[in-house]
């Protein structure tokens, strides 16, 4: 997956979890959680989605990981890769 | 036959409209499926079906406005003859009543509104049959409905026609379009709350929340419970499960809750007409606040007979339907006793108030670490607030806090099953 696609499935899993989110104008530096106003299920929901994209599979641990846009492309890459 | 009706979707709804069927007859159905998509003044609701059978007739097509109980389509039973049936193997035909065999026709079907009746459109003139969601979404995509062929019942156009219509296979939003790079699942969750849904869901939220305060005299108990067992078995387990199976305290706290309503059950149930009237199960209503205000309290059935896993699943889906703006018709039963945890926000306390009419409301803060005195020591332990709200004509204060004390042996103990 190229970063691109990553950021595209990224989007599409917090669409699940926040579809009223103008996601176009996401800060892709600031906190998710805070500017999507997404609570503790949501961020689950949030991580099987994105396991379900991508077979990623995410441990509890490395939730923080995912907190800005920018952090969870890296963090996918990283396990992609 | 097997009537399928209007089904009440909340002790407030009156009426309902179909916006669309999710079957055509002919469709065999089993318990449990979503057969039809029906609005309510709260949401729209996926509405299942409780018997098995075949579809054969619908009775009232998309977008009219019925009562509650009204019959909105026939089912034949497993096993059941056609009416007048064809041959079996002919079975995807739609029935045409002047077909049918008049000899063989077997006893008059329940009057019902002739078909002829369900293909004119409201106002009378002829137009394009299609959903009102569909004539929303074409609206908003600019598709011209004249152009679209409608695969849903007798030809109407759904959502879907539209959607493809548009240009961009099943699922093509305007959120799509801003996100050109995403993946089309990306666009297929649902329009969320529009402004005018939201408006009723405040007027719903005002009329209860006014009615609890004039008739309901509540009393208030609170308590602490040190987490840490909870939150230690919490963290175990989820080191062992995948993603998908994973946990959190929520439904850690819907089990002690009805551990807490075993021990407290004058506190499940309705006040109706100046009498207490028990719940016929543990069914719990879900305080899920919507971003931008308001909220909906979908219902998690018999909480008491499911694992923790089945609660964790109910209510991880329970979240999806309610942020897509689409519940199901379970959703909206009506709970027996409420629930709000509203420690995702910050607040440590919440004393809640109680949707009548019902006669308790259980509310848990923000779990903080805490110094902790137990056995003469003092440690930092997380802790949580729990809190009840209670109608005073139902219970009684050492009610009440037998309740809060079985809550907090149930997260004290969080193994036992």
């Amino acid at each position: 997956m190229t970063q691109d696609e990553i950021r595209s499935t990224l989007l599409a899993a917090l669409g699940d979890v926040a579809p009223e989110a103008d996601l176009a104008h996401l800060d892709p530096r600031a906190d998710l959680r805070q500017q999507l106003e997404i609570d503790s299920m949501d961020l689950l929901n949030f991580a099987i989605g994105v396991h379900e994209r991508t077979g990623v599979e995410i441990p509890e641990a490395d939730y923080r990981k995912l907190a800005t846009l920018d952090s969870a492309v890296a963090y996918l890459e990283s396990r992609l890769r | 036959m097997i009537e399928f009706r209007m089904p009440s979707l909340g002790a407030d709804m009156d009426y309902g409209t179909v916006l669309e069927w999710r079957v055509r007859p002919g469709d065999a159905v089993k318990r449990g499926d979503v057969v039809a998509l029906v609005d309510t003044e709260k949401a729209e609701i996926e509405v299942e079906i409780w018997d098995a059978g075949i579809v054969d007739q619908i009775l009232v097509p998309p977008g009219q406005k019925v009562p509650v109980g009204t019959l909105l389509a026939m089912l034949r039973a497993p096993g059941e003859a056609q009416p007048g049936a064809t041959p079996a193997g002919a079975a995807a035909v739609a029935p045409e009543p002047k077909t049918a065999p008049a000899a063989e026709a077997a006893p008059a079907p329940a009057p019902c509104a002739p078909a002829a009746e369900i293909r004119v459109a409201p106002g009378g003139a002829p137009r394009r049959r299609a959903t009102p969601l569909a004539r929303r979404l074409a609206k908003e995509l600019d598709v011209d409905l004249a152009g679209v062929s409608g695969t849903g019942p007798e030809g109407a156009i759904t959502a879907e026609d539209v959607h493809a219509a548009a240009g961009g296979g099943p699922a093509v939003s305007e959120r799509a379009a801003a996100l050109a790079t995403a993946p089309p699942a990306a666009a297929a969750a649902r329009a969320p709350l529009s402004a005018e849904r939201r408006a009723s869901v405040r007027r719903r939220i005002a009329l209860a929340m006014e009615r609890s305060k004039r008739e309901i005299p509540h009393y208030y108990l609170q308590t602490q419970i040190d987490v840490s067992p909870a939150l230690a078995w919490l963290a175990a387990e989820n080191l062992k499960r995948p993603v998908t199976e994973r946990l959190l305290l929520a439904p850690l706290l819907l089990r002690a809750v009805a551990r807490g309503i075993a021990a407290a059950p004058d506190l499940n149930g309705h006040w109706v007409d100046g009498a207490f009237r028990p719940g016929d199960g543990i069914h719990l209503g879900i305080v899920i606040s919507l971003r931008g205000g308001g909220l909906l309290v979908p219902t998690l059935r018999d909480v008491d007979r499911k694992s923790i896993d089945e609660l964790m699943r109910g209510l991880r889906d329970t979240t999806l339907r309610v942020r897509r703006g689409t519940l199901r018709g379970a959703d909206v039963s009506e709970a027996t006793l409420t629930v709000t945890h509203l420690g995702e926000t910050g607040v440590e306390t919440v004393f809640g108030v109680i949707y009548p009419p019902q006669v308790a409301l259980a509310g848990f803060g923000r779990v903080t670490e805490r110094a902790w005195a137990e056995r003469g020591l003092v440690g930092a332990r997380p802790v949580v607030t729990a809190t009840l709200s209670a109608d005073h004509r139902a219970s009684d204060g050492q009610c009440g806090a037998r309740f809060l004390a079985a809550v907090a042996r149930a997260l004290h103990d969080p193994e036992a099953e």
